[in-house]
């Protein structure tokens, strides 16, 4: 038996050594023409940006605290992700495709090699072809980033009706301002850690929605986002609200082309949920992850937060992290409001040399508020992937509950999985139930698998679905069969 | 169908011989049953013939209808028409029998050049298959083999051989765990197998399930290798004598 798993484990080396830049199916670029911010970060840059966007004094104020707020932090260190240091100064901060005139009318005059990029990822971008769908299937709205600025989007009419707004964040702060200004860095402040400072001071763009009261927003709302300049990082920032007894469900998913040189992506998500109010975010997260070592790959430093400011308020985080060299990421809860309740299902696969340090917070501050951590991590050839959760229960929060479960599967004997979990209580009626497991493949379910005609590949998705299930099911329909072949790409290469 | 010829087979990296010399001819439409002590190399054979990792085939062959079994990968072999019922049958959680089942009866048919069996003309089949079974339905969706008990996993063993339809099936200690009924239902599923073009070779240590399933053909395998072989009456002269009459020949 040893022999066996030492064979194992020796295809699974010579697997992830063979692991090549060229298996990226999404590894391409599409050439537009760019409108850059100069090189490098200081006042100017930010002043460009601002006034690139034609936004109000407010905001430019805003950023440029964060940005001499962020001038005194030091990037966090405590995460169990190496890479070499960042040189912020070696960097656009800002790309646009170029507009012809006062922008397009319609995706006639979007640049055809951007709506091919989109093709290519199987982005239902045009309207027609949503229309085109399956009868009664649901409707899906996609604000698609291109790099920094929105180019196009859909279904705005219909939303429009039921009084939603979905825009892109720059609209937002032409259109809403009062919103946005009420509402931006209310869950995620300008000061809150070094990457959302950055943010705040250079964001580019991103996705706004507000979803009026007790209204229940009719389809699934989804945004794309893609990397495309070279050197540029990406610095999105989205805000969600969803006002008293109102429901949305959101959708993110992400690939990236090629690259060389690492590129950072440090995005900002706020979620605001108010009196009996439901808010679902998903996210399925698939940047290029570098080549056999990790080099070229995107370094992922995202802040995601939601508050459940209100009584009885929801919020769900679901995330399949597959892509990215480093992913730093904890999509968190804040549960004020009595009654609230917090999710986060979470599914993150690392292969080859990729590094992932995920998990979530869960702040209880409101009476009975209850929350749920379902975290499933799978390492392959020779990633780590570490699961850092916190559950926090404040005085105040009299019967609060939390269920955590943290799964690990290992796949092959170079990789590592490592949990982390944190917890603060301060009242003594609180149940906090944690429960883990470090599984690895085994060899017994692969030969079975391959016995019934499966080959290795094949066998290692199945099972890896399998053992991802209780969270994939969170997933909208749209993306669990998505999610499910992703997961089966992700893994290539990681078995002989 | 089957034939094996002299085949040596030891553990990967330097373990000691398990089979030492093990020939056995098995003909298209028969049912031939392996008996013999514990220890004496049988699941060694059914996972050789499977194609299992981990071990090393030093001398001799095996040919499966003209071809070279041995250089076959598992997955090869299972699209070749190579089943093997297991003896301890493994859990695959979060995967629905009905969904396993599906993937794994595709993945043949895609190997074999073969269009894929479409959603309902599937669930068809496998109702058909299971309702021959006592399967209930239920049990398709829940996660394969995940908390089923000894005989509900041998049961959904022979569903997955009915519906995969094997040309050579292995049946590696079915009978092991299992009480009289549900020896019964297993018998009767794979006695409504049995076709001329299919072949099976039943691995027991007992003589109970061929009062079930009539071989034709009985043989004895001792010390790794086929020590004795004959007809269905063997099987009963080895329940009432023993195997110890063997052991000296294996040694």
């Amino acid at each position: 038996m040893d022999g066996a798993k030492d064979s194992i484990d020796r295809s699974t080396l010579a697997a992830a050594r063979a692991l090549e830049a060229d298996k990226y199916k999404y590894g391409f670029t599409t050439d537009v023409e760019q409108e850059f911010a100069p090189k490098g970060l200081n006042e100017d840059v930010i002043r460009f940006i601002s006034a690139k966007k034609g936004e109000p004094q407010w905001l430019l104020d805003w950023r440029l605290a964060a940005y001499k707020r962020w001038l005194t932090m030091e990037e966090p260190a405590w995460a169990m992700v190496h890479y070499p240091k960042i040189d912020y100064q070696d960097m656009y901060y800002f790309a646009a495709p170029k507009k012809e005139g006062s922008g397009p009318k319609s995706l006639d005059e979007i640049d055809p090699d951007i709506l091919a990029t989109y093709d290519k990822l199987g982005i239902p971008l045009k309207e027609q072809e949503v229309l085109l769908g399956v009868e009664g299937a649901p409707k899906v709205a996609v604000d698609a980033v291109f790099d920094s600025v929105s180019v196009a989007t859909t279904f705005r009419e219909e939303l429009a009706r039921s009084g939603v707004i979905f825009s892109s964040f720059s609209e937002a702060v032409k259109e809403h301002p009062d919103l946005v200004r009420q509402y931006l860095g209310s869950v995620v402040p300008p000061t809150d850690n070094y990457f959302a400072t950055l943010n705040s001071a250079v964001f580019s763009d991103g996705t706004f929605v507000y979803i009026p009261k007790g209204v229940r927003c009719p389809m699934e709302l989804s945004t794309y986002f893609r990397m495309n300049a070279q050197s540029t990082g990406q610095f999105e920032r989205t805000l969600i609200i969803a006002d008293e007894g109102a429901y949305v469900s959101y959708l993110e998913g992400c690939t990236a082309p090629m690259r060389d040189e690492n590129q950072l992506h440090a995005a900002v998500v706020e979620l605001v949920a108010l009196d009996d109010a439901e808010i679902k975010y998903s996210t399925v997260q698939n940047w290029w992850p570098g080549d056999e070592n990790g080099q070229g790959g995107v370094y992922n430093f995202v802040t995601k937060r939601g508050d459940c400011r209100g009584a009885r308020s929801h919020i769900s985080w679901t995330q399949v992290e597959t892509g990215s060299a480093i992913t730093w990421k904890y999509p968190s809860c804040i549960l004020r409001g009595d009654d609230s309740q917090g999710e986060f299902y979470s599914v993150a696969i690392t292969n080859g040399a990729q590094q992932a340090d995920t998990g979530t917070k869960m702040i209880h501050l409101g009476k009975n508020t209850r929350s749920r951590i379902i975290s499933k991590g799978i390492s392959a050839g020779r990633s780590n992937n570490t699961y850092r959760g916190l559950v926090s229960v404040h005085k105040k929060a009299k019967g609060a509950r939390n269920f955590t479960q943290c799964d690990s599967l290992l796949v092959g004997g170079q990789c590592g999985a490592h949990t982390v979990p944190y917890v603060e209580v301060k009242t003594p009626d609180a149940q906090l139930e944690h429960e883990a497991t470090t599984t690895k493949l085994s060899e017994e379910q692969l030969f079975y698998c391959r016995q019934r005609g499966l080959d290795a590949e094949e066998a290692t998705a199945l099972l890896v679905n399998g053992f991802a299930r209780d969270v994939l099911q969170n997933l909208p329909m749209e993306f669990a069969v998505e999610a499910q072949a992703l997961v089966k790409v992700s893994l290539e290469g990681s078995v002989g | 169908m089957l034939d094996i010829k002299n085949l040596h087979v030891k553990v990967a990296g330097g373990g000691e011989e398990i089979l030492k010399g093990l020939s056995l001819c098995i003909p298209a439409g028969e049912v031939h049953a392996i008996m013999g002590p514990n220890g004496t190399g049988k699941s060694t054979l059914a996972n050789v013939l499977a194609g299992r990792e981990g071990y090393e085939i030093t001398s001799g062959s095996v040919c499966y209808e003209g071809e070279d079994l041995l250089a076959l990968s598992p997955e090869e072999r299972a699209a070749k028409g190579i089943f093997l019922s297991f003896q301890y049958p493994v859990e695959i959680p979060g995967v629905p029998a009905m969904t396993f089942l599906r993937a794994a009866l595709n993945a043949q048919r895609e190997r074999r050049g073969e269009e894929p069996l479409s959603a309902p003309e599937f669930m068809k089949l496998v109702r058909e298959k299971a309702a021959l079974l006592k399967i209930k339905p239920d049990m398709l969706k829940r996660p394969l083999n995940v908390g089923f008990s000894g005989g509900e996993k041998k049961r959904m063993e022979i569903l997955q051989m009915a519906v995969l339809a094997p040309r050579f099936a292995i049946l590696d200690e079915t009978d092991s765990g299992l009480d009289i009924d549900a020896l019964k239902i297993v018998a009767q599923g794979v006695n409504a197998l049995r076709a001329p073009d299919r072949s099976m070779l039943v691995i027991t240590h007992y003589q109970r399930l061929l009062d079930y399933i009539t071989p034709d053909r009985v043989h004895v395998m001792a010390g790794g290798r086929i020590v004795k072989s004959g007809g269905p009456e063997l099987a009963r002269q080895l329940e009432a004598e023993g195997y110890d009459a063997y052991a000296e020949s294996a040694a």
